[in-house]
C-alpha cells in the first residue's frame, strides 16, 4: 500500500494505529468516569485498555505485512516505525497488567491510570513516526505530560509526589532546550521536515551553518535528558525510586525506547553525514562513554533495588547510544534487537520488584531479597534471569547476551575500538551489582523473622513468567528476533534519493498542518 | 529586525535557564521554564518572517502544549504542598541515595 501524505485522507490512513489508541483512550476515559471508583471497575478498564492495545498492535501488524510505504510528508511510513510501535505496545500491555495489580494492592481505585498509559503510548507511536519537528515535539510532550501525571498518581505517597515534581520540573526544563534547538534548526534550514533539513545539511555542509550546529547541540541536550544520558541523568534515580513501580517500569522501558527511536531518526535523516566526522559525532561519543561509566559505577553503591535498576537503565542508555553512534544498518538492527531484549528484561525485573513489595512501597532494598531462593524459588530464578540478561550473560541471560554481542559487533565493524573497550569494561563493572543481587537471593540466609512474601498477583505472575521464558527461548534461538530487527531497521537513504518535490533549499516548506 | 528579535529571545531564554538553575521555589522555577518557552516562541515568530507561516503554526502548538503542561504542573505542585506544606525544593528531599 502506498500512502500519499499530502492528502488528508492519506495522512489519516497512515495514522490509523495512533488513531485507534487515542480514540480508544478517549472512550475508556468516558467509561472510567461514568461509574463510581472501585477496584472491579479499575480492573475492567484495564482489560479494556489491554484490548485497545491489542487492536492497535493488530493494525500495526497489518501495515507491516502489507508493506506500507509513503511519499514525502510529516510522518514516516516504514518498517522501523512499525517495529518500534510493536515494542511500545508490548511495554504498554505489560505496564497495564502490572499497574492493575499494583492499584489493587495499594488501594488505588482511579481507573484513569490506564487511560493515561494509552495516551502516553500514542505519544510514543507519534515519536516513532515523526518525520517533522512539529510532530516530534507533539509526540514528546504527549508522552511526557501523561507520564508526569502517572508518576504522581499515587497521591497518598509523599515520595511519589516528590518524584512527580522533580520529573515535571526537569522534564519541562529539557523541553525548553529541545524546543529552542528545534527553533534554531528551523531557522537555519528553513523547514521543520527531516528530509528538507537533511538536504540543506548535505548541500550547504554542516560546518557552514553555525545556527544549525547550536540547534543540534540543544536538541541533543533535550534528548539526553529524556533518555537519561549522563551528565543529564540526575533526575532518573530519584524519579524511578519515587514513582509507583509499574510506571517506573513503563518509563524505563517505553519512554526511553521512544525517545531513542525518535533520536535515531533525527540523527540519521535530518543530519546525514554529520555522523561520520565532526563535532556532533564526538559529543555523542563522549556522551555514550560518560553514560556507560557513570551509570555502572554509581549503580555499585545502590542499596534500593529501584534505584539500582535506575542506574542500570542509565548504563543501558549508554550501550544503546553506541548502537546509535555506529549508524550503519548493522548498528540500527543491533539497536532494535537491544531495545527488545532491554524492554523484556527491565519490565520483568520491575515486575519482580512489584511482586516482592509490600503495601506502602516497603521491601525495596536488595537486603530484603536475602534468601528468596528458599521461600520463592521461581521468583528468585526469574529475577536471576533478568539480572543476567541485563548483564549480558550467555545462555542463562538469554537474549541479553546476544543484544550486547550485536552492539559490540556493530561497533567493531566500524572499527570503533575504544568504544568497544569501554562497553566491555563497563559491562564487567556491571557484574558487580547484577551478580550481587543474584548472590543475595541465592546464597544469603533469610533474615530472622522476615515475613513470607505475599502471594504474587496473577497478572504480575504471568508477566514475570512470560518475559523470563521469552528471554530464555530467544536467547537459545536468537535468529527470529534478529531477522525481525534486521528487516525493520531504519533505511538510510542517500539525501539525493530522498529528495522531496519541495525543491529549493530555503523555500518555505508548505506545511500540511 | 530579525537579528534583534533573535538576540532578545536568546537573552530571554538565558534568563529563564539561569532562573531555573538558581531559584529554589518550585513555582518560580516553573515560571522560568515558561519564560524559556516564550523565548522560543519569539524565535519562531522571528523566523516565520523569513520562511512563512510554519513558524507561527509552531507557536500555536507550543502555547497549547504549555497550557497543558501548566495544568499538570500546578496540580503536581499542589499535591506536594499538601504533603510538605512547602514548595521550596531545598526542603523536598525524601529521595536521595
Amino acid at each position: 500500500m502506498h500512502y500519499d501524505l499530502a492528502l488528508p485522507s492519506g495522512l489519516m490512513a497512515a495514522l490509523v494505529p495512533e488513531i485507534i489508541v487515542v480514540s480508544g483512550a478517549m472512550l475508556l476515559l468516558l467509561w472510567a468516569v461514568w461509574r463510581p471508583e472501585s477496584d472491579v471497575h479499575q480492573r475492567n478498564v484495564a482489560i479494556g485498555a489491554a484490548g485497545v492495545t491489542l487492536l492497535a498492535a493488530a493494525a500495526v501488524v497489518y501495515y507491516m505485512v502489507s508493506d506500507a510505504s509513503s511519499g514525502p510528508g510529516v510522518i514516516a511510513v516504514d518498517r522501523f516505525r512499525w517495529a518500534s510501535d510493536l515494542l511500545f505496545l508490548l511495554a504498554t500491555l505489560i505496564a497495564i497488567a502490572l499497574s492493575s495489580d499494583f492499584s489493587k494492592r495499594e488501594g488505588i481505585t482511579t481507573a484513569e491510570s490506564h487511560v493515561l498509559i494509552l495516551l502516553a503510548t500514542s505519544g510514543m507511536m507519534l515519536l516513532a513516526a515523526a518525520r517533522d519537528l512539529i510532530i516530534l515535539f507533539l509526540g514528546i510532550e504527549l508522552m511526557s505530560i501523561s507520564v508526569y501525571v502517572l508518576a504522581g498518581l499515587y497521591r497518598r505517597s509523599a515520595r511519589a509526589s516528590e518524584a512527580a515534581l522533580k520529573y515535571f520540573l526537569l522534564g519541562a526544563f529539557s523541553t525548553g532546550f529541545l524546543l529552542y534547538g528545534i527553533a534554531l534548526v528551523y531557522g537555519a534550514a528553513g523547514s521543520t521536515n527531516f528530509t528538507d533539513i537533511g538536504r540543506v545539511v548535505s548541500e550547504r555542509g554542516f560546518g557552514a551553518l553555525p545556527m544549525l550546529q547550536i540547534g543540534l547541540a540543544l536538541l541533543v541536550v533535550g534528548f539526553a535528558f529524556k533518555i537519561g544520558a549522563a551528565p543529564f541523568h540526575m533526575w532518573t534515580p530519584d524519579v524511578y525510586e519515587g514513582a509507583p513501580t509499574p510506571y517506573t517500569a513503563y518509563m524505563a522501558a517505553g519512554v526511553k525506547a521512544a525517545a531513542f527511536a525518535a533520536f535515531i531518526r533525527v540523527w540519521l535523516e535530518a543530519f546525514p553525514g554529520t555522523i561520520e566526522f565532526g563535532p556532533p559525532y564526538k559529543v555523542l561519543w563522549w556522551l555514550a562513554v560518560a553514560t556507560m561509566v557513570i551509570g555502572n559505577v554509581v549503580a555499585l553503591a545502590q542499596k534500593n533495588v529501584k534505584r539500582l535498576l535506575a542506574y542500570s537503565s542509565i548504563a543501558h542508555a549508554g550501550y544503546i547510544l553506541v548502537g546509535v553512534l555506529v549508524a550503519t544498518p548493522l548498528g540500527a538492527s543491533a539497536f532494535l534487537f537491544y531495545l527488545v531484549a532491554y524492554t523484556l528484561a527491565t519490565m520483568g525485573a520491575f515486575a519482580v520488584v512489584i511482586a516482592l513489595e509490600e503495601v506502602g512501597e516497603r521491601n525495596q532494598n536488595v537486603q530484603d531479597y536475602a534468601g528468596l531462593w528458599r521461600v520463592r524459588p521461581w521468583l528468585a530464578i526469574a529475577m536471576a534471569v533478568f539480572m543476567l540478561a541485563l548483564l549480558g550473560f550467555p545462555i542463562a541471560g538469554g537474549m541479553g547476551f546476544f543484544a550486547k554481542w550485536y552492539i559490540l559487533q556493530a561497533a567493531l565493524d566500524r572499527s570503533q575500538f575504544y568504544l568497544s573497550v569501554y562497553l566491555v569494561l563497563t559491562s564487567v563493572v556491571s557484574a558487580g551489582y547484577y551478580l550481587s543481587v543474584v548472590m543475595v537471593m541465592f546464597m544469603r540466609p533469610r533474615a530472622e523473622g522476615a515475613p513470607l512474601p505475599s502471594r504474587v498477583p496473577r497478572a504480575t505472575g504471568i508477566v514475570i513468567a512470560a518475559t523470563a521464558v521469552v528471554l530464555l527461548v530467544f536467547g537459545i534461538f536468537p535468529s527470529p528476533v534478529l531477522r525481525f530487527a534486521r528487516d525493520n531497521t531504519i533505511t538510510i537513504a542517500p539525501p539525493s534519493a530522498a529528495a522531496s518535490p519541495r525543491a529549493g533549499a530555503l523555500v518555505p516548506a508548505a506545511n500540511s498542518h | 529586525m530579525i537579528n534583534e528579535a533573535l538576540f532578545f529571545s536568546a537573552v530571554l531564554f538565558t534568563i529563564g535557564v539561569v532562573g531555573v538553575l538558581t531559584r529554589r521555589n518550585a513555582i518560580i522555577i516553573f515560571m522560568c521554564v515558561e519564560l524559556m518557552l516564550n523565548a522560543v516562541n519569539l524565535t519562531f515568530v522571528a523566523f516565520s518572517k523569513l520562511y512563512g507561516a510554519a513558524g507561527q503554526i509552531f507557536v500555536i502548538f507550543v502555547m497549547t502544549v504549555a497550557a497543558a503542561e501548566a495544568a499538570v504542573g500546578l496540580a503536581i505542585i499542589i499535591s506536594i504542598f499538601r504533603h510538605r506544606e512547602t514548595v521550596n525544593l531545598q526542603n523536598i528531599n525524601l529521595l536521595k541515595g
